[in-house]
């Protein structure tokens, strides 16, 4: 047994987390800022917190992931970390030449108390950013939130780009949350489809999912551009997708430019999918394509198909707030019974959203915010389920409980192929389905014996 | 005696592309960068001067770590069954956990923590008013739950700066606790320049508090530690394979598959055998001066390293029957290496390797690459210090600057009782004299070829610039730069974390590796780069119908 320590016992911890189902702040930062065209993330810490977030999100996206950091020593730490940015600044815009730079702070730089909007206006009084380039920052202690609270902040820190002129674009901003590179250009293509032109920030397509050509492009084309960011204050309407990842940004942009927002979760499933498209119709005023609607009934036809595999059986999942609201809704959608629920970013608003999704609908459901895989597992072990979706850190209590493990969410570690198939959207819908019915029909054939096994399932 | 690879290497002249490397860089990063970049002479022991184990520049792209990393991660990440409880916000103890690949197996008591995370998961509130009751708290929470036998805690960077005692934490849950030994890491990120600072912090607690703890006699009649391997993709499953095989006891492997147990039995083994010795030459030392152990530089990488390797422990046994088993061992292993070699040699002949990575890497997989006929035309540490470039001769004439003066330097005395010189000065003199060379390491720069260029601290400027100029067969280094290099079309091995595969330490490990290189060296899925109209863009389609 690989977590043989974990007993089925749960008791009441107060001061140790095991096993995490949540990691910091910056990193979220450093993802969300790779979404605009030409940015070089900054960490403004010691380098292994640079270290540390460029593996992980290379691990997960295998794509080359360029940040730079401000490299603090023992002394930085004493007399502040202004002199290491001032210098990190400079020497970026000498030699990789990025359009912005896009500085985050850490718990070291935070706990020090350095002020990034005065380090940033003594870069430009001393000409350290050269005309026509930018440096934006977020603030991202690691000791508050976790990393999609990280995200949030960065994407937030984009509105300050926004102008409002007179003159209207026509447009709707999207913003997406963190959902993969393919997630973005699936959302994109929807809204094409939708006949709604569209602004996304952050936009990490054609960055994180790059071709190979022999050449590398340090800066590859996709990402918002800073004239889309600028023009984000002359759209019709802004839709964050997500409460957790996107709210603040949008909200922020409403408040400074008078851009309407609508919140809504993640489109992952049929119906959060639904509200998308409707919303994305009602703010642009147009009607909904047949294209769209084909691929609506497509889904539906395929849940109607599986229902009979699906039909009560038990999920446990984990992962982060804004995807693991919609994938209940949509496990609920489909008669399943997701019992355990865990996510690693506080907020009380998760259980509630959690328990309002499931409520009445035949099942008790374990549910906990700022919890830890540590938990989720004794919870397993005391009510066992059927699958179990996480990222790549479940497959340790997937192989301890042999529970087949639907890898969605992040980081995933030891597969691939997430950067390239979308699982948003109705066509992302269908992905989820298939991976789904897959995982639980292949363990049927495993496990039936000789007599009872059968070609036609 | 010039080879056809050494005719290849004159296409450009180094110091064109040492200048082409710094050309872009503002005068004062150029200056430092060019103190970094060494066009090698391989004159023994006079190689010129490398600058290394210093600052890296804020916002150059480095591959260096922190403090935290090169003291939870690589040291005492791979001990099985010492819990490790990072006290800081959550994201430290993340990234570390289970990304390093140390494999382990679970042992006959099955206590086996590492495949968990342990976190205060510190909050804001922590680091206003300090988190000190929270760390205790978690400590008595683990023992509570798993009874572990000895807890160890690192500090991330907030915890330093807001005065945690975590020390004096640890002091007195050990006392409470009795039966579980604990004892903290001060190894903050900020600390010194580089990974290379957390391993000193981790050579001097895990000496300080666990070795010489277990004097229940080891069994064994060939006791040595291994030192300085880490059990990456298996390594250490292989080399203790051998020992094995050879009569060899290892005692305890800093830190690969460890235990506390071993680390408390360490003090009795006869000999240190010093993989890595960047990040573990302290214990060694300490061991030298406390208990009387000498040490030798071995090199598992490599099957004739290996061999070599096994013949300088065997012959500093000065055991004839010791000394025919290793031979017969080797014997018997090198066919296999023999064949594997002769099969991709026609393949990888003459190609080139560009290595940066770690500390001792660098230097150790060039061994692999001579063995397949390959060159290494540039390499270079992460975190080392000049004597792993230039021998362990210049030691007396390192400065110790601010960063470094700020890490500890434990003072050790011969043990009043357990000091037991293992050798007298008499026979380590006929040894040295024989060829086992003690505290001895040249470093880096004598094995590799004139004109051939050392850069320690590479980043990615640097490396995409190499790459472009030199079109190297590999590139070796780590997961940062795997895919930057890869899209220029080139292959690229990871060799802290060998990608998915391993081991390649020892006989197998030679063999795993060959045919590893091999595939990537010699596979045609680099040739589909260009699209046929990429090609040749001038035929249309219409003329292809005509």
């Amino acid at each position: 047994m690989l977590l043989r320590h974990t007993p089925k016992e749960v008791g009441e911890r107060k001061a140790v987390s095991i096993n995490p189902a949540k990691t910091c702040q910056p990193i979220g930062a450093m993802y969300a800022a790779l979404g605009i065209h030409g940015c070089l993330p900054h960490s403004h810490g010691s380098q292994g917190c640079c270290a540390y977030h460029r593996s992980t999100l290379t691990r997960h996206y295998k794509e080359p992931i360029s940040a730079a950091t401000s490299s603090f020593t023992e002394g930085a730490s004493v007399f502040g970390g202004q002199a290491n940015l001032l210098q990190g600044i400079n020497n970026i815009f000498s030699v990789y030449e990025p359009d912005i730079i896009a500085v985050h702070t850490t718990c070291l730089s935070e706990t020090i108390g350095d002020d990034l909007p005065q380090i940033r206006k003594k870069a430009q009084t001393e000409g350290k950013i050269p005309d026509g380039k930018y440096v934006i920052g977020a603030s991202t202690p690691s000791y508050v939130g976790s990393h999609v609270t990280g995200f949030s902040n960065m994407v937030k820190s984009m509105v300050e780009f926004a102008e409002k002129t007179e003159k209207k674009n026509g447009k709707v901003n999207i913003i997406p949350g963190w959902v993969e590179p393919c997630d973005m250009e699936e959302i994109k293509r929807m809204a094409r489809l939708t006949g709604v032109g569209t602004i996304m920030f952050p936009d990490t397509s054609g960055v994180l999912n790059a071709p190979m050509t022999g050449e590398y492009k340090m800066f590859p084309d996709g990402g918002t551009t800073i004239d889309e960011l600028k023009s984000t204050g002359d759209s019709t309407g802004t839709l964050a997708l997500g409460e957790w990842c996107s709210a603040d940004a949008a909200r922020l942009l409403d408040k400074k430019c008078k851009v309407p927002c609508k919140v809504l979760d993640m489109p992952f499933g049929l119906q959060a999918t639904d509200r998308f498209v409707d919303a994305m119709r009602t703010i642009a005023g147009v009607s909904v394509s047949e294209d769209l609607a084909v691929e609506r009934g497509q889904l539906v036809d395929m849940i109607t198909d599986m229902h009979q595999y699906f039909y009560k059986k038990k999920v446990a999942i984990a992962g982060d707030p804004d995807q693991v609201i919609a994938m209940v809704e949509f496990l609920v959608a489909l008669d399943m019974c997701p019992v355990h629920v865990v996510t690693g970013t506080p907020g009380k608003k998760f259980e509630k959203r959690i328990k309002e999704i499931t409520e009445g609908k035949g099942f008790e459901v374990n549910v906990k915010a700022r919890g830890d895989l540590f938990l989720l597992h004794q919870w397993m072990q005391n009510e066992p389920v059927d699958l179990l979706i996480c990222n790549t850190y479940g497959k340790y209590i997937a192989r301890d409980e042999d529970v087949p493990l639907l890898r969605w969410g992040f980081p995933i570690l030891d597969r691939q192929g997430h950067q390239y198939f979308p699982t948003v959207g109705y066509k992302g819908g269908l992905r989820l389905l298939e991976k789904i019915l897959g995982l639980l029909l292949d363990r049927k054939d495993r496990d039936d014996p000789e007599e009872t096994f059968e070609l036609v399932l | 005696m010039v080879t056809a690879t050494k005719k290849k290497m004159v296409q450009w002249d180094p110091a064109d592309i040492k200048a082409e490397l710094i050309k872009k860089y503002p005068p004062k990063v150029a200056r430092k960068r060019a103190k970094q970049i060494m066009i090698n002479e391989a004159l023994e022991n006079e190689t010129p001067e490398i600058t290394a184990n210093v600052r890296t520049t804020p916002g150059i792209i480095t591959m260096r770590g922190c403090t935290y990393a090169g003291c939870k991660g690589v040291i005492m990440g791979p001990t099985r069954d010492i819990v490790n409880l990072v006290h800081g916000p959550i994201g430290c103890s993340f990234y570390a956990w289970l990304t390093r690949r140390n494999q382990t197996d679970a042992g006959p008591d099955g206590e086996n923590y590492i495949n968990y995370c342990f976190s205060t998961d510190m909050q804001e509130h922590d680091i206003i008013f300090g988190g000190e009751k929270k760390l205790a708290a978690a400590v008595q929470e683990i023992y509570d739950l798993m009874h572990p036998k000895s807890i160890a805690i690192f500090a991330t960077c907030p915890v330093g700066l807001i005065g945690d005692d975590i020390h004096t934490v640890a002091k007195n849950m050990k006392e409470k606790l009795g039966d579980c030994n604990v004892y903290a890491f001060s190894c903050e990120g900020y600390k010194g320049v580089s990974q290379s600072a957390g391993h000193h912090i981790a050579n001097n607690q895990v000496f300080r508090h666990i070795v010489g703890e277990n004097n229940t006699p080891a069994e064994g009649e060939f006791k040595i530690n291994l030192l300085g391997e880490y059990n990456i993709g298996g390594d250490g499953f292989e080399i203790d394979r051998i020992f094995k095989k050879c009569g060899i006891t290892n005692l305890a492997t800093f830190s690969g598959n460890s235990t506390y147990d071993q680390f408390a039995t360490a003090h009795q083994a006869d000999l240190n055998a010093v993989m890595c010795h960047r990040s573990i030459n302290y214990v060694a030392d300490m061991l030298e001066t406390k208990f009387g152990i000498p040490w030798v530089k071995v090199n598992f990488i490599g099957a004739n390293a290996t061999a070599k390797s096994l013949r300088k422990i065997a012959a500093y046994f000065e055991d004839q029957a010791f000394i025919d088993r290793v031979e017969a061992v080797i014997k018997e292993e090198m066919p296999e290496v023999d064949a594997a070699v002769a099969d991709v040699r026609s393949r990888t002949e003459g190609k080139t390797a560009m290595l940066f990575v770690g500390g001792s890497r660098a230097h150790h997989y060039q061994e692999l690459f001579k063995e397949m006929g390959m060159k290494t035309i540039s390499a270079g540490y992460e975190f080392a210090h000049r004597d792993d470039y230039e021998g362990r001769q210049v030691l007396p004439n390192l400065k110790v600057d601010a960063d470094s003066r700020n890490i500890e330097e434990i003072e050790v005395e011969a043990d009043e009782t357990r000091f037991n010189p293992r050798k007298t000065p008499e026979q380590l003199a006929a040894l040295e004299d024989a060829g086992v060379k003690f505290k001895h390491y040249d470093g880096l720069a004598p094995d590799m070829d004139e004109g051939t260029l050392i850069i320690d601290d590479l980043n990615q400027y640097e490396a995409e610039k190499l790459v472009e100029i030199m079109k190297p067969d590999i590139f070796c280094a780590g997961i940062k730069e795997k895919f930057s290099i890869m899209k220029l079309g080139v292959p690229m091995k990871q060799l802290h974390s060998y990608d998915s595969g391993g081991p390649y330490a020892g006989f197998q490990g030679a063999i795993n590796f060959y045919k590893e290189i091999d595939r990537l060296t010699s596979s045609k899925v680099w040739t589909y780069l260009k699209a046929p109209w990429q090609e040749s863009p001038e035929l249309t389609a219409a003329y292809v119908w005509e």
